[in-house]
């Protein structure tokens, strides 16, 4: 192996130029005669528009042209990614979501105008003088007040609130209903999974540019998938062919998600570029970003587990209300259903299983994926209620969930929701980070904290995800409008260096450094030799991006079809040069032999000769050396881990503070070990900061009151504690050529159960026990549970 | 108006609004792009620099109020022959980065700290970056990082 080779935590390349300030982010670009756009956003809920008058703003200094939905009378609504069909058989209600608001008002943040002036000052200065006529309409929040007979209507041309109502799976239903009605105990649970604002620290941008001269449009954005968003964006809204439509997403500043979807700010800008025949910017502000990048979570939930006599588990029932928002978000349909209903099985052996899942319109914001999409979800409600019944039946909860768990000679494993998980070895996790956490040893921690003042709990939770997201022929089946394979080209040039042309896209999570490792030891030269080009439909195959985990397992596999290409024609070419047959000749660290011989070429000597081919095998093969693969996963992955965490609670105050966090994940074979304990630990600080600081809260009236970072509490360097990360349990992916299962998700999604468990473990242990306590477990939320 | 300020060693000056923010005057008109913006109300230090050997979130002030002062950014931060500086370096070894944005503010407070209390403990760390936010990272690497600059021992990453 190379020294940077697979396994080898290499130092990130990137750094160099995100350490030093050069950085090339969305906002950095900016392009000559460039104009600066202003929207003019909806600060009340729900409205119905009988006017806008943008005279007096008109003749403001610098403006250029304003733009209202008149103007877009000839383009169409942001498409929706993903239909899900309803318990009747019939496709979900899908309203227009239009770039800018027609008609009503139907969310604080919606653009109902926009200005283009000269600077973004004079955009600014302009805006203020536009005067709406509003006709005031009472607006829907509450889901639950949402799905009543008689409620104000989010879409009038709408037979409810309700998008779908989803049964999962529905053959199971009535057995479900008499597993737990004949079960020997049943532990019930009812939660909330709290709403997010996925706060990448860069907001995003827009930048749209046009060229008379041939034609084409460019949009610059802060995107995690640069091809989604031209196809969705140019054969959707705008009617602009691939060909002469370029999305570039250069460095990104997080993303978690919420950078997945087209949003209304970019076709704005390409179109508006396109019309002024000038470039056209947008930087979000933070507070714009609370009011329009889309939201997380925000599912209500009632979960029921049935046990029999011997505490196994026998069935499970769940009926969520998951938000929608106001509009339906680009994947949005699919969170709930099918990214949340298929992992309801968790690590367990839970013979039948029935969801309900009813997604409902509000007057709030686009809720769509965030960091996990659907599995945070189904983790919370499952691992919850699995701790709950631990404590009502007496049982060491680490003890209830190892005797349910799938055994390790259970694999693979179809479970009742559709899925076959390939591999895992969850008792290895399990004891793994028991022992690493020193659960034996926690009584005398406790009885530390106690004298102290301090209340001590340990809880922990085991998940399971479906990552590499997905093989294109199922998702077809459960909804999906898009296909979800990716791409690499693999272009070796003459003197031996490659450049990897990828569909994924790096957002931070290193791609730079670790898929050049991959190619490294797959020919065995250095990591420096390989270069890897993302973020530009330009020069990048089509490919469908960064999220669901899905970069190194269905994107790395992509490159590695590619390089295998790559390698069989250079030993087509080295064994002519050679006289040889290809089938004798081996490339080992960078050099092509004949097998049992001294005779041999170096790596450079090969690629060199398929550009100059003097000495060729022309009647057999074209010269050149570039190959490209498009890879369509089998199945899913299902990273699966364990994670403890130990809080101690302050009697006066309700305060909890996270003492450890102890991680033990099977990733399956892993390329950089360094990058992968980053994604983990990064995943948790954003787990702990949902479980006990993270908010989205709306009032009645739909008015957001968290929204910026004066209210909502991200979590800060005191808030989060250091993270051990143990990955030595590697139960590899069978049906990838890595045999990897991908890490981006994992910390969000095992976290948030964890610290809630340890929460109501503290509590218990002090002879205060609370049934559960609502995300987030604020100060003043856990000091009621403990004084009711 | 007009202002001039000593922006990495460096004489500079440009027509400014009243209103203009010192992290708009580094990055629109200097083309300083190091110096990121990742909120408005002060709270996420994305947009950290040093004015006069403090650190500040050029968010907060106006641009004329720094007229004649010394700025550093990150852009200034790297040793004199282009190596990264102590702190850059420890923040690549112990990844202490991933998307990169709010970095440039994590380098220029960990300088700051380190120039007052050059061995911090880790929870002098974790208090002094209550004004940057990172949303990467679970600040574990960050202050490792941190500490590892100050020259004080710590597990290197993923050994």
């Amino acid at each position: 192996m190379p020294k940077d080779g697979i396994g080898a935590s290499t130092k990130r390349r990137e750094d160099i130029r995100f350490l030093t300030g050069r950085g090339r982010y969305t906002d950095d670009i900016n392009l000559p005669h460039q104009a600066h756009v202003h929207f003019l956003r909806a600060d009340v809920a729900h409205a119905r528009i009988n006017g806008i008058d943008t005279a007096m703003a008109a003749g403001m200094p610098g403006v250029i042209r304003i733009f209202t939905a008149a103007d877009f009378a000839g383009v169409g609504g942001l498409p929706c990614g993903w239909q899900v069909t309803d318990r009747e058989g019939q496709p979900m209600q899908e309203p227009k979501h239009p770039v800018l608001a027609e008609g009503k008002i139907r969310h604080v943040g919606e653009i109902v105008a926009a200005v283009v002036a000269e600077t973004l000052e004079q955009a600014r200065d302009a805006a203020e003088a536009i005067a709406l006529d509003l006709e005031d309409l009472p607006a829907v929040i509450d889901m639950k007040a949402a799905c009543e007979a008689g409620a104000v209507k989010v879409h009038d041309d709408l037979s409810s609130n309700l998008c779908y109502s989803w049964g999962f799976v529905e053959d199971n239903r009535e057995a479900v209903d008499q597993a737990i009605a004949e079960a020997a105990h049943v532990t019930t649970l009812e939660l909330v999974n709290n709403r997010l604002v996925a706060n990448p620290m860069e907001p995003r941008v827009a930048l749209g540019d046009y060229a008379f001269h041939d034609d084409s449009s460019t949009l610059y954005t802060t995107s995690q998938n640069p091809h989604v968003i031209r196809l969705l964006m140019g054969a959707f809204v705008l009617g602009i062919p691939e060909h002469k439509l370029r999305v570039v997403a250069p460095d990104v500043g997080g993303g978690f998600g919420t950078k997945i979807f087209h949003y209304a700010e970019e076709a704005f800008v390409t179109f508006a570029a396109k019309e002024l025949k000038q470039p056209v910017k947008w930087t979000s502000t933070r507070s714009e970003a609370f009011i329009s990048d889309a939201h997380g979570r925000d599912h209500v939930t009632k979960v029921e587990l049935a046990l029999d006599a011997d505490n196994n588990f026998t069935a499970l029932r769940c009926l969520t209300y998951a938000n929608m928002g106001a509009y339906l978000s680009t994947f949005a349909p699919s969170v709930p259903t099918w990214l949340h209903g298929t992992l309801l099985a968790g690590n367990y052996r839970t013979p039948l299983i029935y969801t309900n899942v009813r997604a409902v319109f509000t007057n709030t914001v686009p809720v769509d994926a965030y960091r996990g999409a659907g599995r945070p979800e189904a983790t919370f409600q499952l691992e919850r209620v699995v701790d709950k019944a631990a404590r009502e039946l007496g049982v060491d909860p680490a003890e209830l969930r190892r005797q349910n768990f799938i055994r390790k000679d259970q694999f693979p494993y179809a479970t009742p929701v559709a899925v076959e998980y390939d591999t895992g070895d969850y008792e290895a996790t399990l004891d793994t980070c028991l022992g690493l956490a020193d659960y034996a040893g926690f009584a005398a921690r406790a009885e530390a904290s106690r004298a102290r003042g301090k209340l001590r709990g340990i809880g922990l939770s085991h998940y399971i995800e479906a990552c590499g997201i997905a093989p294109s022929n199922l998702v077809g089946q459960l909804g999906a409008r898009a296909g979800l394979y990716e791409s690499a080209t693999v272009r070796v040039n003459a003197t031996g260096g490659i450049v990897v042309m990828t569909g994924s896209h790096s957002h931070g999570q290193g791609h730079e450094t670790s898929f050049p490792q991959v190619v490294a030891d797959m020919i065995g030269i250095d990591a420096s030799q390989v270069e890897i080009v993302h973020g530009d439909t330009a020069n990048t195959p089509m490919g469908m991006g960064t999220y669901g985990s899905r970069s190194i397992a269905v994107g790395g596999s992509a490159m590695v079809r590619a390089t295998e290409k790559i390698i069989a024609k250079a030993k087509k070419i080295a064994g002519h040069m050679l006289e040889a047959s290809d089938e004798d000749i081996e490339l080992k660290e960078g050099r092509f032999t004949v097998a049992g011989t001294d005779k041999s070429l170096a790596w450079g000597d090969v690629t060199l000769a398929a550009y100059v081919p003097h000495n060729y095998p022309l009647d057999q093969i074209e010269p050149g050396l570039e190959e490209t693969a498009f890879y369509d996963p089998a199945n899913f992955t299902y990273p699966s881990g364990c994670y403890i965490c130990e809080v101690e609670v302050d009697p006066g105050t309700g305060k909890v503070e996270v003492c450890s966090f102890t991680a033990a994940d099977d990733f399956g074979n892993i390329i950089n070990p360094m990058i992968v304990e980053g994604q983990v630990q990064g995943g948790i600080g954003q787990g702990i900061g949902q479980a006990l600081l993270e908010h989205c809260r709306y009032d009645a009236d739909g008015q957001l009151l968290s929204a910026s970072y004066m209210d909502y509490a991200m979590p800060r360097a005191s808030d989060v504690p250091n993270i051990a990360v143990d990955h030595s349990c590697q139960t590899p992916c069978t049906h990838n050529p890595l045999g990897v299962k991908g890490c981006g998700e994992a910390g969000a999604i095992g976290s948030p159960p964890a610290v809630v468990n340890a929460v109501i473990d503290a509590l218990e242990r002090a002879g205060k026990p609370v049934a559960h306590i609502d995300m987030p477990l604020s100060p003043a939320r856990v000091w009621a549970a403990m004084n009711s | 108006m007009k202002i001039t300020m000593t922006v990495n060693g460096r004489p500079c000056s440009g027509e400014v609004e009243g209103r203009t923010l010192l992290v708009q005057f580094l990055r629109d008109i200097q083309g300083l792009t190091g110096t990121h913006v990742g909120c408005d109300t002060s709270q996420c230090g994305a947009c950290t620099v040093h004015v006069d050997g403090r650190q500040v979130k050029s968010c907060t002030m106006f641009a004329a109020e720094a007229e004649g002062a010394e700025v550093t950014t990150i852009e200034g931060m790297a040793n004199a022959d282009g190596s990264l500086s102590v702190i850059q370096q420890a923040f690549q070894d112990h990844h202490g980065l991933q998307c990169g944005f709010c970095t440039p503010g994590m380098v220029m407070a960990a300088a700051a700290l380190l120039k007052d209390n050059p061995r911090p403990s880790e929870a002098e760390v974790r208090a002094h970056l209550e004004g940057n936010l990172c949303r990467c990272t679970g600040y574990h690497n960050i202050v490792k990082a941190i500490l590892a600059a100050s020259g004080q021992a710590v597990a290197v990453a993923a050994e």
